[in-house]
């Protein structure tokens, strides 16, 4: 049965009072202070929600309004929105890197009347624009450090709050019970917005019913033990995030814990050693190129024997997924290679302990998947969409496999339509766009079949695997199918290449822009050498084009060959999520960056050899600013015809 | 009470062999305030801060803490009663971590007897446990949580001053002495490090004595301005008052006259 079909289980904070009833010792959420994990128990977690929803309710916050997270992921965070929601209201986090405008008219159209903030840059940036905000009543901030001169009176501690609450309960000892108890399924308890590869961000609104029931069906095909540690360092405002560290935390008493800082993530990770892990591709790419980079830095003899065993383990890992046995010299190798290399390379990622860990939210590169399963590390896929309650299908233990996303969670139907759309019905569905019924309608059938915008299809085993963003896939002028992310992956592959956009649609062939890697190529210029001062710099030194042609020559061994990147260039600049150039959870927004730099473009393919582009800079602080530069334009000479004498 | 100066210091000078580095200065710190110090190289600025925290023994004069005479004493001793500083070029243990560097600016603090340390049992641990504690809390202030546990020779040359400043702070200081804490930093690290300035005079009450070059931050952050000039007190006041004082602006764009024979 269900949890919602129970009226003493069927919202996220009526779960926080079954955790604290069942398991009021067990570990409900953790957070690294001052150095050390600390614990809210389930029933620490209880009462700080308990005591936040009076404090909110004694600064008059009622049924249906709006509350705001806005911060790195702190449990006083987390506590708010289920306070928010224990009063009927609805949590709408926020992504703390967004700069000011982006802020307002989230802030705006979700009609927020308390944000809590984590610390002074957020409530600086909060307090910026109070004017532009009519519905803002109060900002409430968690850490005083540095507010001690700020003395407007829309200000609140996270504190006072919840001693304004202690004393609410008092006066009122029912109400929190009354309130919570008023609370139904499908009430919304949140609005996740999207930045979406297009346009302004929409607020998708997700039910008590959607976020229950969706962390239900991932906990029936999934290991999930009560208990199970897991960190919490995804964006907050990811829908991602609120799933497990809130769905899944209360479904299946999950242990968040707050990291100390987002400097600190991977050392954290590394003390921790979760459980069970879910991170974005760029997060694997990352730890990939860390891994390669201290691998090339290691002495001669180490580097052979990391080589050695990390080819032994990817031919292994490509002979298993062939379904093709194991010699038994082969089952040896790996054994030792577990002892020497595996076991503690595992180690220093701080996945020593992880059952599982989970790769989502955009497609990862074969390659580095390959990579991660070869060391032992039980890296899987999962698929899913903000609309769909962040999920849609994930990979059994045993069929994990880098080109498909799995098989659908149970009690969902996903279904191919005539165009190759994915398309989804179930109780993951969420029940609407906040104030934009006609973006609605075009998402959501009439029947109630969810629109995902992905182009893809099933594969013999029954797997959903996806090809690209529908309206992404194209074709070359000869009418070649053309999809940008399957080239793009295959170039993220090498470590000195951080971003690549491949275009080619309607076009005879394929160019791509390539944002190079600052810290590794900045390494490889180093050991030669080479003397550089900037990104801009770096990125038009011909030797380092040269580096990346012979990158993308890799790369274009493994495609087929009119998909093969003919020209390319280097950005002089990093894509940026501040410049429009990327979500906030950093997926390239192509359309953006397709006009930002058509000029360029057009330039691939009139045989120009460079190009002036001028375009707009955003300082993190929203200042903006022009930058003129001429890019090269470089021609990747063709693997086949072999090198002529010069 | 509280309007009495908290570091009083009357009349002291200093010479080295036939320099005079320090004659006759006088200066009140207000209790709970931010005075800084300016004046161009050689004026003496340093040797007084020097004398203050016990380094250089004054030849006259005398420095008064809280109604206490410290003139005397030791450097270590002046630590414990409450005065910190922080040097003109970083002297850390660059050997040792961000966390031990701070935990040796606890040792004026730490009582426990070498005995009981090695057991590290009872009043030991408990005190060990209570300085670690207070070493987090300035790690936090300070944000520096990612580098607690890297030696401080790792580390770029702003983050450096700012753990230095992090150690004197572990002293917990009633008056903290600050010597050029923005020397060789760009603007952002400046903007910052005045940032952790103000916070520390507002949020931990220590008062605050500051050398420092960058003319903007002296007028932006402090209340009192003091400035000597070969060696001699010759202006003082709030920031406003000592721009305009004429010979302030000699002292520093000089005359013709005055500095055509030096």
């Amino acid at each position: 049965m269900s949890l919602v079909e129970s009226p003493q289980t069927d919202t996220l904070p009526k779960l926080v009072v079954r955790n604290a009833a069942t398991d009021p010792r067990g570990a409900g959420m953790r957070e690294k202070t001052r150095g050390i994990w600390q614990t809210y128990s389930w029933s620490d977690y209880r009462d700080q929600v308990r005591d936040f929803a009076l404090g909110l309710a004694s600064l008059d916050f009622k049924r249906g309004d709006k509350l705001s997270v806005v911060g790195d992921n702190r449990p006083q965070l987390y506590f708010a929105q289920l306070a928010a929601q224990a009063l009927g209201g609805v949590s709408v986090p926020v992504y703390q890197d967004s700069i000011a405008a982006e802020l307002v008219y989230v802030l705006n159209h979700a009609e927020t009347s308390i944000i809590v903030a984590e610390d002074q840059e957020q409530v600086d940036k909060a307090l910026s624009l109070k004017d532009k905000l009519p519905k803002l009543r109060w900002i409430i901030f968690d850490d005083p450090r540095g507010l001690w001169s700020y003395d407007d009176p829309i200000l609140q501690s996270y504190e006072r709050v919840l001693e304004a609450g202690r004393a609410f309960a008092k006066a009122r000892p029912q109400y929190f019970e009354t309130e919570l108890t008023k609370g139904r399924p499908d009430d919304t308890s949140i609005i996740a917005y999207t930045s979406g590869t297009t346009g302004a961000p929409k607020g998708a609104m997700l039910s008590h019913r959607n976020i229950i029931t969706t962390a239900e069906a991932f906990a029936e095909v999934n290991d999930v033990k009560v208990g199970d540690n897991w960190l919490s360092y995804l964006p907050m405002a990811w829908v991602g995030d609120a799933s497990f560290s809130l769905g899944m935390a209360m479904v299946a008493r999950l242990t968040a814990n707050c990291p100390e800082s987002p400097e600190t993530v991977q050392r954290d990770l590394r003390e921790l050693g979760p459980d069970v892990m879910l991170a974005p591709p760029r997060i694997w790419e990352n730890m990939l190129t860390v891994i390669r980079v201290k691998a090339a830095d290691a002495s001669p003899l180490k580097r052979r024997v990391f080589e050695y065993f990390r080819g032994l383990a990817e031919r292994c890992e490509l002979k298993r997924s062939d379904g093709r046995g194991l010699s038994s010299a082969e089952r040896l190798g790996l054994a030792l290679g577990e002892i020497l290399v595996y076991g503690p390379v595992r180690d220093q990622l701080g996945l020593r302990n992880a059952r599982w860990c989970y790769t989502g939210g955009a497609p990862l590169g074969p390659d580095t998947y390959r990579f991660f399963r070869s060391f032992g590390i039980n890296l899987k896929q999962v698929y899913g969409a903000t609309e769909a309650s962040a999920l849609i299908s994930c990979q059994p233990d045993a069929e994990a496999n880098p080109n498909t996303v799995g098989r659908p969670i149970p009690r969902i139907e996903v279904k191919i339509d005539d165009r190759g759309e994915v398309m989804l019905k179930g109780a993951n569905v969420f029940t609407g766009y906040f104030k934009q019924e006609d973006v609605t309608r075009d998402t959501v059938t009439p029947d109630g079949w969810l629109k995902t915008g992905d182009a893809g299809f099933f594969d013999k085993q029954g797997h959903l695997v996806i090809i690209d963003r529908a309206k992404d896939v194209g074709k070359l002028a000869d009418g070649t199918a053309f999809a940008p992310q399957f080239i793009e992956n295959k170039l993220k592959f090498s470590p000195f290449i951080r971003e690549a956009v491949a275009f080619g649609h309607e076009r005879p062939f394929v160019v791509a822009m390539i944002a190079i890697d600052m810290q590794t190529v900045g390494t490889w210029a180093e050991k030669r050498g080479l003397p550089y001062t900037s990104y801009m710099d770096l990125s038009r030194k011909p030797e380092v084009a040269d580096l990346i042609g012979g990158e993308i020559a890799k790369a274009n061994a493994t495609l087929p060959d009119v998909q093969q990147v003919k020209r390319f260039l280097l950005l002089n600049k990093e894509l940026e999520a501040d410049d429009a150039e990327m979500t906030r959870t950093r997926k390239v927004r192509r359309k953006f960056v397709a006009e930002k730099y058509a000029k360029v473009i057009e330039g691939f393919y009139n045989d120009a050899k460079e190009v002036q582009v001028t375009m707009e800079i955003t300082f993190e602080d929203g200042r903006k600013s022009t930058l003129t530069s001429d890019i090269v334009i470089h021609d990747l000479v063709p693997a086949e015809p072999a090198r002529r004498a010069a | 009470m509280d309007d009495a100066p908290i570091l009083d210091v009357v009349a002291l000078s200093k010479k080295f062999g036939g320099v005079t580095a320090v004659q006759d200065v006088s200066l009140d710190v207000p209790r709970g305030g931010i005075l800084s110090i300016i004046g161009p190289n050689g004026a003496g600025k340093t040797s007084l801060l020097n004398m203050i925290s016990g380094f250089y023994k004054p030849d006259t004069g005398r420095i008064v803490l809280e109604g206490k005479n410290i003139t005397h004493r030791k450097p270590s001793e002046i630590a414990e009663l409450g005065v910190a500083r922080t040097f003109q070029n970083i002297a850390l243990f660059s050997g040792l971590t961000v966390l031990d560097n701070l935990m040796l600016g606890r040792h004026v603090r730490m009582n426990a007897g070498v005995l009981s340390s090695v057991i590290y049992w009872g009043m030991a641990q408990k005190e060990d446990i209570a300085h670690r504690e207070a070493c987090e809390e300035i790690i936090e202030f300070l944000k520096l949580q990612d580098l607690r546990k890297l030696p401080t020779a790792a580390l770029a040359y702003g983050l450096r001053k700012r753990v230095e400043l992090g150690r004197a702070l572990a002293v917990e200081p009633k008056v903290l002495l600050l010597d050029e804490p923005m020397g060789g930093m760009n603007q952002d690290e400046k903007e910052d490090m005045a940032r952790y300035i103000l916070d520390v005079n507002q949020e931990r009450g220590v008062t605050i004595v500051l050398i420092e070059h960058d003319m903007g931050v002296v007028m932006d952050i402090s209340d009192h301005v003091v400035v000597l000039d070969r060696g001699r007190r010759i202006a003082a006041g709030t920031p406003e008052k000592v721009q305009r004082d004429p010979k302030v602006i000699e002292a520093y764009l000089g005359t013709a006259r005055s500095r055509s024979g030096a």
